[in-house]
């Protein structure tokens, strides 16, 4: 019973960063209808940027916060140079550009890092609560992503800027007649988005351990999240996360093993998309003329 | 008369290579009404899209004196000209009160916008009721209502209207244009409305203009196009 609550608690620690990527994800999902599949390296970039103040002796925290602005920035100049000039060009032309992005930032990290693996601190390192559920570095990830939900829920629900960012992703139009530089809705989303990428793959990185490809795992996951909640729903994003968080540990320990429990994010992707394409939340709007 | 709010000459637009607009020219003058009537197709949504910079177009646009045929949507709207699109526009995921607070993003003023926000729920107590209500679940005429109050929320010199009548029933397009004369009267917001409501826009405007495929046909105080022997058969059917 005490390995199935550790199980479950372990979980949500890695599903709460699923769930921020997955939030992240539906963002730029939610103002571009486009799949962001270069999220992933872009944040294992951001950890590679963290890893670097680290390493050049800055405090843990001091590069965290470095890392959050620098990766903000970076976001919001890859919509400004890359993104926007494919804006109106056909899905298949913009998916290739996210593939390249993904491709260029892997073989970048490779070819400046190196692919050799490296381990990556966690800050969590207190030797109080040694009860078995779970480790500091699981507790503190949980803080984390919680703080990231809440400043975000806040920022998109009470906020003038938040608005603007929503009313700007559902109707463009409506949104430049009334003022609303819609343009720059959309980079302040990757710049977001890349943000909270980078918080994500900081907080993996302990876990996984730093190389360019230590996010191909994390983003099945995430896409799986993403597609159970509803690609356009960011609450079902997040509690998508947690879900599949817990599924993924539950499936790794008692169903399938370790090894496999890659294939229980491609199992949920393909059943999602057969049975439930809007997701377990994907709301359909009522809307009358 | 004062220099004119709006001042379109010559004007050409469209979306592709072909224009839609030749050569359209009219005003609104300061605090006045204008309306621009003709057929279903004749290029009135197109003149608007025109004015306020969503689409292509050539020619002279001068608003409160300051040219904006070049000008973005953005910077055209900053400068106090609202635009009741075609359809609407409504924010369907966003509440009533949070479409409200998109229409008045651009101002600073707090209190302003609060004072505002009232007086919109006192021309249209139906919004007051639905104001935390998802806006895709309003009714058709309440969402036109939604749409004319987020436009004011700017507090516009210009209140731009692309057909507020379409679809509704009598007695709400009724009401809908008793508080368009309000507003007028009141704040001496100057309107330009688009309809195909013939005879309720020329009850409304002092100044009136008949787009036929792009180009203006006749234009002049209202008036004289309500006695206009051939508007009256072709548009008002009497
Ligand atoms: N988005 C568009 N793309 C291409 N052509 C359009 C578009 N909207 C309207 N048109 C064309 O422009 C002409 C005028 O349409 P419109 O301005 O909507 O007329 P009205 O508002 O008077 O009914 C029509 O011939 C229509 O086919
Ligand atoms: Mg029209």
């Amino acid at each position: 019973m005490e390995g199935f609550l550790h199980q479950i608690l372990s979980g949500l620690a890695t599903g709460g960063i699923y769930a921020a990527i997955a939030l992240s994800l539906v963002m730029i999902y939610q103002a571009t209808h486009h799949i962001n599949f270069a999220q992933g390296e872009m944040a294992m970039f951001s950890t590679y940027l963290a890893w670097m103040m680290i390493d050049a002796g800055l405090p843990y925290w001091v590069a965290f916060a470095g890392t959050v602005a620098l990766s903000f920035v970076l976001g919001v100049l890859i919509e400004r140079i890359v993104i926007r000039p494919v804006e109106h060009a056909p899905v298949l032309s913009v998916v290739i550009v996210f593939i390249a992005l993904l491709v260029i930032l892997n073989s970048l990290a490779g070819w400046i890092f190196s692919y050799t693996i490296k381990t990556f601190p966690s800050p969590f390192t207190w030797q109080g609560s040694q009860n078995g559920y779970l480790s500091p570095h699981e507790l503190g990830t949980i803080g984390v992503t919680l703080i990231v939900l809440t400043a975000l829920f806040l920022f998109f629900r009470f906020t003038s800027l938040g608005l603007a960012m929503r009313a700007a992703a559902q109707n463009p139009v409506s949104s430049r007649l009334a003022g609303i530089r819609v343009g720059w809705m959309l980079a302040l989303g990757w710049g977001l988005a890349a943000a909270i990428g980078a918080i994500a793959g900081m907080m993996i990185a302990p876990v996984v351990y730093l190389d360019p490809n230590m996010m191909a795992g994390v983003m099945l996951y995430a896409f799986a999240a993403a597609l159970l909640g509803g690609i356009d729903n960011p609450f079902g994003a997040v509690v998508g996360g947690f879900v599949v968080g817990v599924v993924e540990n539950l499936a790794g320990a008692y169903v399938v093993g370790t090894e496999l429990k890659l294939t229980v994010a491609l199992v949920l992707i393909i059943g999602v998309l057969l049975f439930r394409p809007t997701g377990l939340f994907g709301r359909r709007y009522v809307t009358r003329v | 008369m004062t220099a004119p709010l709006l001042e379109v000459e010559s004007l050409d637009a469209g979306y592709g290579p072909s224009d839609v607009l030749h050569g359209v020219s009219f005003t609104v003058g300061e605090g006045g009404i204008t309306t621009v009537l003709g057929a279903n197709g004749a290029g009135k949504t197109t003149l608007l899209r025109a004015v306020c910079g969503l689409i292509r177009r050539r020619g002279r646009v001068r608003f409160g004196g300051t040219a904006i045929e070049s000008k973005a949507t953005e910077d055209i709207v900053r400068l106090g000209l609202a635009h009741v699109p075609d359809g609407r526009g409504t924010f369907v995921q966003l509440s009533a009160e949070e479409n409200l607070r998109v229409g008045a993003i651009t101002r600073r003023d707090r209190r302003g916008v609060a004072a505002d926000m009232e007086r919109m729920y006192g021309y249209f107590p139906r919004l007051r009721e639905r104001r935390h209500q998802q806006a895709g679940t309003l009714s058709g005429g309440e969402q036109q209502m939604l749409a004319i109050a987020r436009a004011l929320m700017l507090r516009p010199r210009l209140l731009v209207l692309d057909e507020p009548s379409f679809g509704l029933a009598p007695l709400i397009v009724r009401d809908i244009f008793a508080i368009m004369r309000t507003v007028n009267r009141e704040e001496r917001v100057g309107i330009l409305l688009v309809e195909q409501n013939a005879k309720l826009a020329l009850e409304l405007a002092d100044t009136a203009y008949l787009l036929e495929t792009g180009r203006v046909v006749t234009g002049g105080p209202a008036a004289q196009l309500r006695d206009d022997e051939t508007i009256r058969r072709a548009y008002l059917g009497y």
